[in-house]
C-alpha cells in the first residue's frame, strides 16, 4: 500500500516521469482528476494519455458522437461538450475540431439511468462504490438521449465479450452438427418502473476468463476454442447471458412506455 | 486529460485475464528494469509495485503493437509512436508466448472484429443474423462496413 513510508528512489522517479505523459503540466495532477478525493499520500496513476488521445481522434468511425451537456459537479453548471464514444471509453472535447480530449470517462462497470434534472433529456452514468462520481449528461433531443443511453449501457468490454462468447458457442454447436434455434423463448418480463426511471446495467457478473483463441484476420478462427484452465463455459455462463438478454428486453419495454407517456402529454 | 481515476483503480482490482510478476522497463531512454506486478483486466494493462495494492499506472491497449523482442522479452508500443516501447521481461519463453498472445487479443477493437467475423460466419451458415436476438443487429459498430483488416 502506498503510504508515507514509500520514499524510495522509485517514488522520486515516478514524480519526474509524469511530465512526459502530461502535455499540460501546469494543471497539476490533482486538478485533472474528477471525482473523489485521493488520499494524501497516494500518487496519481499514470496513464498512456498520448495513446488515448490518438485513439480518441483516429479516423475510424466512432460508436456514437454528438453534443451533450455535462454537469460540472453537483452544484455546477452544464458545459456543452463534443462527446465521442469508442469502445468502453467516452471521450469529451471542447468541440468537434479539437485535437485532444478535455477528458475521458472509462465506462467499465457503469450503469446508465434516466434522471430528473433541470435540463431536459438528462441521463446519468453511475458507478458502484462509495464516493464515486455520477456523471449527469443531457442530450439535445429525445432521440439523441435514447441513442446515447442505449450506446452507453452496452459499451462495456464485458458486454461485448459475453456476446462474442455466445456466438462462439453457437458456432461450435453448429460445426458439431447440433441444431440450434435462432433464440430462446422469451420469458415474461417484469413491468417497467412506475416513476419513469429505468435502469440499464452495463455491469455484469464477474465471469472467469474464457480464452479466446481467435486470431486476427478475415478468416473465422478454428474451433473449438482453446480454454484456459480457470475458464468454465457452463450453465452459469448461459444463465448470465439469458439474464442479460432479459435486462435489455426490459430496457426496450421501459423506453417504449416512456415514449408513450411523453407523447401522451403535449 | 481528465479521467475517472477512482473507477480505473476499482477496475484494477477486478479479476484479471492474466497477472504475473514481470520485469518492466519504461519507454524513456535509460529506463531501468523494475520488478512489477502486471495485470491484464479487460483492455487495460495495470502495473503495480510488487508489494503495493494500488497500481502505479495503466496502459490502455487499443491501437497497440505487441512484439516479441527476444525469446522471453516482449514490448508494447502504440501506433502514434512505434519506437516508444514498454519492455517486459518474462521468466520463460512460454510465459512470453502466453502474454503476447493474450495482449494481442486484449483490445476492444480486436473483440469487435471477432464478433463481426462470427456474425458473418453464422449468417452464412444459417441465413439468419445472430445479433437480432440481442436487439443489436442495427448497431453501427457491428456492421461489416466498419470492418478493418
Amino acid at each position: 500500500m502506498a503510504g508515507p513510508g514509500s520514499h524510495s528512489p522509485d517514488a522520486a522517479e515516478l514524480r519526474s516521469e509524469p511530465r512526459e505523459e502530461h502535455p499540460r503540466p501546469e494543471l497539476g495532477r490533482g486538478q485533472e482528476v474528477s471525482g473523489g478525493r485521493r488520499g494524501p499520500s497516494l500518487a496519481a496513476m499514470k496513464l498512456n494519455e498520448r495513446s488515448l488521445a490518438s485513439y480518441a481522434t483516429c479516423d475510424a468511425p466512432a460508436d456514437n458522437v454528438g453534443f451533450l451537456y455535462k454537469k460540472g459537479g453537483r452544484h455546477a453548471a452544464y458545459h456543452r461538450r463534443w462527446f465521442v464514444l469508442r469502445g468502453n471509453m467516452l471521450f469529451y472535447f471542447e468541440d468537434p475540431a479539437s485535437r485532444e480530449p478535455v477528458g475521458v470517462i472509462v465506462l467499465e462497470g457503469c450503469t446508465v439511468e434516466l434522471v430528473e434534472a433541470s435540463e431536459e433529456f438528462a441521463f446519468a452514468v453511475r458507478f458502484a462504490g462509495a464516493r464515486t462520481r455520477t456523471y449527469v449528461l443531457a442530450a439535445e433531443s429525445q432521440a439523441a438521449m435514447e441513442g446515447w443511453v442505449k450506446a452507453l449501457s452496452r459499451a462495456s468490454f464485458d458486454y461485448l465479450r459475453l456476446v462474442v462468447r455466445e456466438l462462439e458457442q453457437q458456432l461450435a454447436a453448429m460445426r458439431a452438427g447440433g441444431c440450434l434455434g435462432p433464440g430462446r423463448p422469451p420469458r415474461a418480463l417484469p413491468p417497467p418502473k412506475e416513476n419513469g426511471c429505468a435502469v440499464w446495467s452495463a455491469e455484469l457478473p464477474a465471469n472467469p476468463a474464457a480464452a479466446s483463441s481467435s486470431r486476427p484476420g478475415p478468416e473465422p478462427p478454428p474451433l473449438p476454442p482453446r480454454r484456459r484452465a480457470s475458464a468454465s463455459i457452463g450453465p452459469l455462463d448461459v444463465a448470465s447471458f439469458a439474464q442479460l438478454h432479459e435486462w435489455y428486453g426490459q430496457e426496450v419495454r421501459a423506453l417504449r412506455s416512456q415514449w408513450g407517456r411523453s407523447r401522451a402529454q403535449p | 486529460m481528465r479521467y475517472n481515476e477512482k473507477e480505473l483503480r476499482a477496475l484494477s482490482r477486478q479479476p484479471a485475464e492474466l497477472a504475473a510478476e514481470l520485469g518492466m522497463r519504461g519507454p524513456k531512454k535509460g529506463s531501468v528494469l523494475k520488478r512489477r506486478l502486471v495485470k491484464l483486466v479487460v483492455n487495460f494493462l495495470f502495473y503495480f509495485r510488487t508489494d503495493e495494492a494500488e497500481p502505479i499506472g495503466a496502459l490502455l491497449l487499443e491501437h497497440c503493437r505487441v512484439i516479441k523482442e527476444e525469446p522471453s522479452v516482449f514490448s508494447i508500443s502504440f501506433i502514434e509512436d512505434p519506437e516508444r516501447k514498454y519492455h517486459f521481461e518474462c521468466s520463460s519463453e512460454e510465459q512470453c508466448e502466453q502474454w503476447t498472445e493474450a495482449l494481442r487479443q486484449a483490445s476492444y477493437e480486436f473483440m469487435r472484429k471477432t464478433l463481426i467475423s462470427y456474425r458473418n460466419e453464422i449468417q452464412k451458415m444459417t441465413g439468419k443474423d445472430p445479433l437480432e436476438q440481442f436487439g443489436i443487429s442495427e448497431e453501427a459498430r457491428f456492421q461489416l462496413s466498419s470492418w478493418k483488416v
